[in-house]
């Protein structure tokens, strides 16, 4: 039995050790906004936060998350940056399919808690891991740069 | 604008709470459904309850086109209603054997219930907007009625029909008396300067589920008692199981049940990762069946073959192009290919079944629902009544979820166990056992004349047939022309006058192959562009130029040429090792010129540094969906001519993953700007567009900066000099 | 564990007697011998079943594949006698007199005393016998002669067992045992000579071994590992990683997975008071060169790297993969850089597995040469020497055609 602290709240999980945090949050607890896209860290759809951090949660063992800060998509309503986020994502009509915006809004978010106004390099930096296979970068960094300016 | 935003998802969520929620049919369990017994649904796309909830049947797949959007604008536009008014089902299941377009989901333009090719907006663009008039007249015609007054004398608006004296009544009110009324044999539609919503760009319907997280795509279904699984495929097609030792696997926690079927196995567990610890622990023997030594190089060296002699089939001849071109004061000639692709979209093939002896549910998103619940059908013998397919929003398609060979695969599967079960393939055997693009192997020849102008013009068109496959009737010339296959070939924008374009089906051994966005004007307008670049440089001529002066009976494709032209700065001085390139397409309805800026280092590194389009797509109902879709098809198409293949190496696919089958990133994306041209015309199709209009402005431009034809994609490691 | 401590004290104090094991306790130790041994990195097949066979070994001399060691009579070890098994593992002489090639480390196993290796016998005399023919060797001529080993045997295999060191503490010698004797660490860590047998005058200097850097063990501060604290050393041996050391890859990821991780603590106490021992040989540094300022490897660092790596290679999901302070970050030729850019990597520990994918299939060497040396610059703080041609030579050999292939047409 592990005890994680997902958006601020404990959760008990009986769960193997390396059972990655995604599958814990989908099939287990049931939070369905983060997405499984690679399995590898190589696309992003997967990120949350880990004490502030962006993480892949794909590769990320659930008992490496024992006694950490877990933030997922569902509580970002709530977080100080990520509403603007989300806001500035609809003004700027960013998403298509939809299905990368989870990861692509956690790590902006993460991007711009520590770094409030990035340079484009920064926000090549943080957000070159998150794939978008219809190809929205060109709105997201129009996004980021709303919220960086407000 | 911060403010109205919220306001409107404000509003959305009490639909949510109040109307069973907005995207009904989104929304599990969905077995019933709420306004079923809506009174007033004289259309199948607009159902009228009493109590005023008013629900839209989509019947396009919403696959992040904005489809839902879009379509719903053209019922309200008509219905009179808000979009916030509404509330969005997926259509159901539609054989085809309604003839009457107000009472079906197929696809005016593609003939089956199928969304793809960019015919959604051409096939609605009457239907639509004449269902929600249907319905507003009856709804007038009720109010009129039980006012006693002249229905010219009403009018609605945001649900809500008006009549004289202030006299009002709302839409829930008004259905049962609005069902009596004889349907309207004539619909009129508004004019375009009576347009309220078309032409505007509203915030997307769908937007604000995706950016909280809370939007239920397929992966995402739970239903009660449902279980996990992971499968693993032969990977070699036409491969079968040959033996399975799963005692290992079903000695791990949370392991289920391991089931077979002929050509693979499946891990079932409590929950994905108990699945696929599963599945590696199994020992499986395949016979991997006679492609069991198939390598890439074969199937091109075939193509290869196939393509140097004549056509099987010519699909036009226009003059002796061939004796035209002899003649010639200059003759060019060039062979192109294009490689197998993948869709890998970003949500990875799933299906969640439950197949009972009375019944079965399937919870999927697919582009083709009736495909999709006839393979349910076949497989277990279930009337179609029987079988209730709930349709998802799609994190993703491209073409890939026109197929339905994960549905089959799961209802076998599905077939063997009890409960519900919900079947994730992992993004390699996604990219393993996808369905491909096919490889095309063209030939294009031309002769000029002394002045560089084109005398005549044949293209060798050699590849796979996708249509001969997935839909028999559709070919043509007793079944040996694939239109889609010299779609953008046969036609081109150019006035060209002597021309014989001829296809070659040559079918793979051992690979299935499938669309893919941009189909077939994707594969020959890379051909053509590439071609009609190496034309004005043989002629010394400007590409702009050379193509302008074919374009003398295409008014609407030359403007859109200059109009790129312009806005780039074509012509402008670039530094060293930069280039501008430009490709002109005449595809699915719409005109649409590329100008692309690209930097080539001296190590064969290629920057796309700018793109610049300009398009014709007539009547935009979206203007800000328009954009969006051509700068993510641009970026969709680049990455893929910069980086992607699939290949073979005995009878197995050599990609599994986003590590060897690369995306484009932010980092790698240019700059983007996208001019309209606006009319009335009739709206083309936008979504395969800018896909189409990437890779031949690509290598034009890269010609230009280094004086290097690459006639093969992807561009990989061409440009690294030896 | 204690037991089995005192058990091996005896065995070194040259107690040859009859074993008074049960066979279950005999099988047990023999699991535990046979874990230090090492006998699963090699002998374990392709798709990962272990003892079956099948890993291919590429050598100057040709292709070896290690044999089926489970006890199966037609294509395992089924027929091996007590005489046959020890003689296969001291001497490299195996069932029927075939000689064996010396990538099976009977120099090393030579050292084994005749309980310890029948204890190994008996664990995988104690394992489901499994029918797996590994593919023919491919060694060219004259080394497909097998006789040939006669002479080559009397040159390098003096066939001697273990002898303690009784000047040494009780500790020294049990690490010596285990490096020596059943890890035949210098298998891969001691260069070799012409005869490719170990080049006895360096041991423990490093090596290249299956195409991978084995690393510099000697105590030297610089070159070797004179700098790691014993728990680093120990954390590393028995997890694959240490904080600020990087983590074990290739045949040392293996080595843990199947090996190191099994020992117990005292165990690798043992090893690491023996390495420390180990006399310092001191590599020459290599050329110093200007780094390269390369944005081409910032960038292909941050696509496909970043994510697990963190822009400042400090991890992030796992802390294998940190790659500060690595050995791996330190080579300015980027060795075993290359080896796992190119063909991934993978190590089991107890909780986890952390891996790697291979990103030889979609990048190209341009794109490889300048991430590795970007790599080597940014968290080695060396020089990188990498070079394209050095990416090409470790590219798997089925790479994707379109690199292959000249464009048609024209």
């Amino acid at each position: 039995m592990l005890t994680l602290t997902i958006n601020g709240t404990p959760r008990q999980v009986d769960v193997p050790d390396d059972m990655p945090l995604l599958w814990v949050l989908r099939d287990v607890l049931d939070m369905t906004g983060t997405k499984f896209g690679c399995g590898i860290a190589q696309c992003g759809a997967c990120t949350v936060h880990m004490n502030g951090e962006a993480v892949r949660s794909c590769v990320l063992p659930a008992s490496a998350a024992v006694g950490q800060q877990i933030t997922t998509i569902e509580a970002m309503a709530q977080h100080p940056v990520g509403h603007k986020v989300q806001q500035a994502w609809l003004d700027v009509e960013v998403v298509q399919c939809g299905y990368c915006q989870s990861g692509q809004i956690m790590s902006a978010t993460a991007l711009l808690a520590a770094t409030p106004k990035p340079t484009d390099a920064d926000i090549d930096a943080a957000m070159a891991g998150n794939i978008c296979r219809c190809g929205t970068y060109v709105r997201i960094r129009d996004a980021i740069k709303q919220v960086a300016q407000s | 604008m911060a403010h109205t935003a919220l306001s409107r998802r404000a509003i959305l969520r009490i639909g949510l709470a109040a109307g069973g929620g907005l995207l009904a049919g989104m929304h599990l369990p969905g077995f019933a459904r709420a306004a079923d017994a809506a009174p007033l649904a004289p259309n199948s796309f607009i159902r009228i309850a009493t109590d005023g909830t008013i629900t839209l049947i989509m019947p396009d797949v919403e696959v992040g086109q904005g489809i839902y959007t879009s379509a719903t604008m053209l019922i309200a536009e008509e219905l009179e209603v808000g979009l916030d008014q509404v509330r969005l089902e997926a259509a159901p299941p539609d054989d085809g054997r309604t003839t009457d377009l107000l009472k079906s989901y197929t696809s005016p333009v593609l003939k089956q219930q199928a969304t793809g090719g960019s015919a959604s907006i051409r096939g609605d663009w009457q239907r639509l907007r004449q269902a929600g008039a249907q319905v507003r007249m009856m709804l007038i015609a009720a109010a009129a009625q039980r006012w006693q007054v002249d229905p010219a004398a009403c009018h609605a608006a945001r649900a809500v029909v008006s009549g004289p004296d202030g006299r009002r009544a709302g839409y829930g009110e008004l259905a049962e008396a609005a069902a009596a009324q004889p349907v309207p044999a004539t619909i009129p539609l508004k004019s375009v300067d009576q347009f309220k919503l078309i032409g505007t760009s509203p915030r997307r319907l769908d937007t604000p589920s995706k950016v909280d997280g809370s939007c239920v795509y397929g992966i995402d279904v739970k239903v009660p008692d449902m279980k996990v699984g992971t499968v693993a495929a032969c990977p070699v097609t036409g491969g079968t199981l040959r033996s399975l030792d799963d005692s290992a696997a079903r000695k791990l926690p949370g392991v289920r049940d391991v089931v077979r079927i002929d050509n693979a196995v499946a891990v079932i567990g409590d929950h994905f990762w108990a699945a696929k610890q599963g599945l590696a622990a199994l020992q499986i023997e395949w016979d991997l069946g006679p492609y069991a030594r198939m390598a890439t190089a074969d199937l091109v060296k075939a193509l290869d073959i196939a393509s140097q002699r004549d056509s099987d089939v010519i699909a036009k001849q226009e003059g002796d192009a061939e004796a035209a071109i002899a003649k010639a004061a200059r003759k060019v000639s060039a062979a192109y290919e294009i490689p197998f692709l993948s869709h890998a979209p970003m949500e990875p093939i799933n299906t969640t079944i439950h197949v009972r002896a009375d019944g079965a549910d399937l919870w999927v998103g697919t582009q083709v629902p009736a495909r999709a619940q006839k393979t349910i059908t076949d497989a277990t013998g279930l009337p179609p009544e029987k079988v209730q397919v709930h349709n998802h929003l799609m994190g993703g398609a491209f073409g890939r979820r026109l197929d339905v060979d994960s549905i089959q695969q799961a209802v076998l599967i599905a077939k063997q166990v009890s409960y519900p079960v919900k079947l994730i393939w992992t993004r390699e055997e996604d990219i393993q056992h996808d369905l491909y693009r096919p490889y095309y192997f063209d030939r294009l020849s031309a002769g000029l004349d002394d002045k560089g102008t084109v005398v005549g013009w044949t293209h060798k068109v050699s590849g796979s047939s996708v249509t001969a496959r997935w839909v028999p009737i559709g070919m043509q010339q007793d079944g040996k022309l694939d239109p889609d296959a010299v779609e953008g070939a046969a036609e081109t924008p150019y006035d060209l006058p002597a021309m014989r374009v001829g296809y070659t089906r040559v079918e793979p051994p051992g690979v299935v192959t499938a669309w893919w966005r941009g189909v077939g004007p994707n594969h020959n307008v890379f051909m053509v562009e590439s071609f009609i670049d190496e034309l004005a440089a043989a002629a010394n001529q400007d590409p702009v130029a050379f193509r302008r002066n074919l374009l003398g009976k295409n008014p609407r494709a030359r403007a859109v040429l200059d109009l790129a032209a312009a806005k780039s700065g074509w012509g402008e001085t670039l530094p060293q090792g930069v280039g501008r390139g430009i490709s002109l397409q005449f595809a699915f309805g719409t005109y649409m010129a590329h100008v692309l800026e690209a930097e080539v280092t001296r190590r064969g590194e290629v920057r796309i540094r700018r793109c610049t389009v300009a398009l014709d797509c007539g009547t935009a109902i979206m203007p800000d969906g328009v954009v969006a879709q051509v700068q993510g098809g641009l970026i969709f198409g680049l990455g893929t001519a910069l980086y992607n293949e699939i290949t073979w190496q005995d009878g197995r696919v050599q990609q599994s993953n986003f590590n060897d089958y690369r995306a484009m990133r932010i980092d790698e994306a240019p700059r983007i700007d996208v001019y309209r041209i606006a009319n009335d015309q009739a709206p083309g199709g936008i979504g395969e567009t800018g896909t189409v209009a990437a890779a031949p402005a690509l290598v034009n431009a890269i010609y230009a900066a280094t004086g290097k034809r690459l006639r093969r994609l992807p561009v990989g490691s061409q440009l690294v000099s030896a | 564990m204690r037991r089995l401590w005192l058990a091996m004290g005896l065995f070194l104090l040259g107690a040859g007697a009859a074993r008074a094991d049960a066979p279950a306790d005999l099988v047990k130790r023999g699991e535990y011998l046979t874990r230090a041994a090492d006998c699963a990195s090699c002998h374990t097949g392709p798709d990962g079943r272990e003892f079956v066979g099948g890993y291919k070994f590429t050598l100057p001399f040709g292709t070896l594949y290690a044999p089926n060691i489970t006890p199966d009579k037609q294509t395992g070890i089924g027929d091996y006698t007590d005489e046959e098994f020890v003689a296969a593992l001291q001497r490299g002489v195996g069932h029927g007199g075939k000689h064996l090639y010396p990538v099976m480390p009977y120099t090393a196993y030579t050292l084994m005393g005749r309980d310890d290796v029948l204890a190994i016998k008996a664990y995988l005399f104690s394992l489901q016998p499994v029918q797996a023919v590994p593919p023919p060797n491919a060694m060219r001529f004259p080394f497909d002669q097998r006789w040939l080993m006669v002479f080559w045997n009397l040159l390098n295999n003096p066939d001697h067992r273990f002898q303690p060191d009784t000047t040494r503490p009780a500790d020294w010698n049990r690490g010596a045992y285990l490096v020596e004797a059943l890890g035949h660490c210098q298998q891969c860590h001691t260069p070799r000579n012409f005869m490719q047998a170990l080049n006895t005058g360096q041991p423990f200097a490093g090596a290249v071994a299956q195409d991978w850097v084995a690393y510099n063990l000697t105590s030297d501060k610089e070159s070797g590992i004179g700098a790691w604290s014993d728990q680093d050393l120990a954390t590393f041996l028995s997890t694959g990683h240490a904080q600020g050391h990087g983590s074990a890859s290739g045949p040392m990821a293996e080595a843990v997975d199947h090996s190191l991780r099994y020992l117990n603590p005292d165990d690798i106490h043992a090893m690491v008071v023996y390495l420390r021992g180990i006399p310092a040989i001191h590599d020459a540094p290599p050329p110093s060169q200007p780094p390269v300022a390369d944005a081409l490897g910032a960038r292909v660092f941050q696509d496909a790297c970043a994510s697990c790596h963190r822009p400042d290679g400090a991890g992030r999901e796992t802390p294998y993969a940190a790659l500060a302070g690595s050995h791996s970050t330190r080579d300015p030729h980027g060795g075993n850089l290359l080896q796992v850019v190119l063909h991934g990597g993978r190590i089991a520990t107890g909780g986890a597995t952390a891996f790697m994918p291979s990103f030889s299939g979609a990048y190209t060497d341009e794109e490889l040469t300048a991430v590795a040396n970007w790599t080597i610059g940014h968290f080695g703080s060396q020089s990188g020497q990498v070079t394209r041609q050095d990416v090409a030579k470790v590219r798997p050999s089925n790479a994707a055609p379109s690199a292959q292939r000249a464009a048609p047409g024209s």
